[in-house]
């Protein structure tokens, strides 16, 4: 089962001046379980990619079959899509207004017409699911909290619609690298834990770096690229030519390379590093 | 640790003096600020770090006279911010660019949102009219003047932000994490618009940021804790110390990380290594 696109198109502004193709041509599937992240700058077509994926846009042109189902079938629910796929949106803290955490994030199963008990049980498992101790954090005010812990509380809010797919857009924004260590440690473990498919769209290669396996490289509305977290990186110059960054690492051993020493430059954590440097450099060293 | 020389070196003419401030938000809260002594030089560009609730945006705050110290004094180039009657003076002599692009925004062109604060200094038409062409062109966004903002990107929307202060002639420019909502090209564009503030206008640049590679382009790194000045220096020496800046929440770049774990390994390299031609050049010696 999957979120598959098949010659996905849609258009901004449709037969004005400032008409855009936002999505172009857009062929993807992201399988059950996978931890992806989508990169692209401003502009690039993530955003509109991704509401695409729990049918808050319909397509212009192309499909978009969530496990199994055509969003363009009449019969298709989107009530029930939404469930499936959960989108957290940049900044979502600016969307909290209840007085306690607790009534914050039990509002969507409220909305489902839950039982109260299963409610609890779903607002304990989703305060959990990102690192906060159920009991000391419930009563709280929202308001109260640093904004890391906010964006936590807004993440919980759409996990417990216990969706198939997590949806995450520019989690990290905004945050000091502190909130930002916070929130994506949280996410790997949630997905360790919880088993669940993560989307993770980003325009910050380090954190895209630290976390998933399979990247789709967005830009100008079309699939510049897609392959493993290494495959990427090794195109650092394609990269760069597009408006995104790659980590300072990525360049050191780039550069190495270019100066004539065997290095492998699909690196690119500190760790792996200082050890690939130990390995070639090692013999200067004046121990 | 806070430097003094700064302070000795009384032939450089200083357009910001903090003396012995303290800010507290209410009476019952605790210090937001305690005891800061800073000068800021007339040209210099200086970048403060500090994790969320160190205490920044509440200087920047304070030197832009929005908000008042509880203790001491700030001085904008000589004028007292709790004079109320310099009030206007003081935001034109410091002008401020926030985080986010669009709250920031006014008009419904770019050149009409320029054009806002010379308008409010009552200044002849003819004369904003060269003022905002002047400030358009400056950012790079001359243009765009006819754009309406909210089809602009978001680097564009700041560089237009920054416009805005030009526009009012500002001498010195307080910038608080104005890339901190911006993807890489975005940054990029403004941190290229703040350089070539500083080095061909002569603009001082105090720049609030999270991002370590921005605060390395800066004459002086100021970082902030608990409401204190705990570091401050050329960016060498202050990213030299990495497990410090760690405590305090910050990164370091990548690349004085590694050059401190190739250090432990035993190697024999500089200290003080913040950019990446830097490591490769002593790793190739």
């Amino acid at each position: 089962m999957s979120i598959k696109t098949v010659n996905l198109t849609f258009k901004y502004s449709e037969g004005t001046q400032f008409e855009t193709k936002a999505l172009d041509n857009i062929n993807m599937e992201i399988k059950k379980g996978e931890f992806v992240g989508i990169i692209g700058h401003t502009g690039s077509g993530k955003s509109t990619l991704i509401q695409h994926f729990n049918g808050l846009i319909k397509p212009d042109e192309g499909d978009i079959i969530i496990e199994g189902k055509n969003l363009r079938d009449k019969s298709t629910k989107l009530k029930l899509i939404r469930q499936i796929v959960g989108l957290v949106f940049q900044y979502p803290e600016h969307q909290l207004f209840e007085e306690t955490v607790y009534n914050d994030v039990a509002y969507g199963p409220i909305n489902l017409e839950l039982k109260e008990k299963e409610v609890e049980e779903r607002v304990k498992y989703a305060l959990e699911l990102v690192g906060f101790d159920y009991k000391e954090v419930k009563d709280k005010s929202p308001f109260d909290l640093s904004g890391g812990q906010k964006r936590r509380v807004a993440i919980a809010g759409v996990l417990a619609m216990k969706p198939q797919y997590l949806i995450l857009d520019e989690p990290t924004a905004g945050l000091d690298p502190a909130g930002r260590n916070e929130i994506l440690s949280q996410i790997e473990k949630l997905h360790k834990k919880s088993k669940i498919t993560v989307i993770l769209v980003s325009h910050s290669m380090e954190d895209i770096a630290r976390l998933v396996n399979h990247i789709y490289v967005l830009n100008k509305g079309k699939l510049y690229m897609e392959g493993t977290t290494k495959e990427i990186y090794s195109q650092s110059e394609e990269l760069k030519k597009i408006g995104l960054g790659v980590p300072q690492i990525v360049d050191i051993m780039k550069e190495l390379k270019k100066k004539g020493f065997e290095v492998n430059t699909d690196i690119f954590n500190i760790q792996d590093a200082k050890n690939e440097i130990i390995r070639v450099f090692g013999s200067n060293l004046n121990v | 640790m806070v430097s003094m020389d700064n302070n000795l070196n009384k032939n450089k003419e200083n357009i910001i003096e903090i003396k012995n401030v303290s800010f507290r938000y209410s009476k019952d809260e605790k210090l937001a600020l305690k005891d800061i002594n800073l000068n800021i030089e007339k040209g210099e560009f200086v970048s403060i770090l500090g994790h969320n609730g160190s205490g920044k945006s509440t200087l920047a705050k304070l030197i832009n006279s929005i908000l008042l110290p509880t203790e001491g004094e700030i001085f904008v180039k000589n004028m007292n911010t709790k004079d109320q009657e310099k009030l206007w003076e003081i935001r034109s002599t410091a002008g401020m660019v926030f985080q986010n692009p669009d709250n920031q925004l006014v008009g419904t062109v770019v050149e009409e949102d320029v054009a806002f604060g010379p308008e409010n200094q009552g200044i002849e038409s003819s004369m904003i009219r060269k003022i905002v062409d002047e400030s358009l062109k400056t950012v790079d966004m001359f243009e765009f003047r006819k754009r309406p903002p909210h089809l602009l990107s978001g680097g564009q929307k700041q560089r237009i932000a920054i416009a805005g202060v030009l526009a009012l002639n500002s001498e010195c420019i307080i910038l608080d994490e104005p890339t901190a909502m911006l993807d890489p090209s975005g940054r990029k564009e403004v941190m290229e618009t703040i350089k070539k503030l500083n080095m061909n206008q002569k603009k001082t640049i105090l720049l609030i940021t999270h991002f370590m590679d921005e605060a390395v382009e800066a004459d002086r790194v100021i970082v902030m804790d608990e409401g204190e000045v705990k570091l401050q220096g050329k960016p060498k020496e202050v990213f030299s110390n990495v497990d410090k800046i760690k405590k305090f929440g910050l990164d370091v770049p990548q690349v004085s990380e590694l050059a401190q774990e190739l250090i432990k390994s035993g190697f024999n390299i500089s200290k003080d290594i913040i950019h990446v031609e830097e490591l490769v050049n002593e790793l190739c010696q």
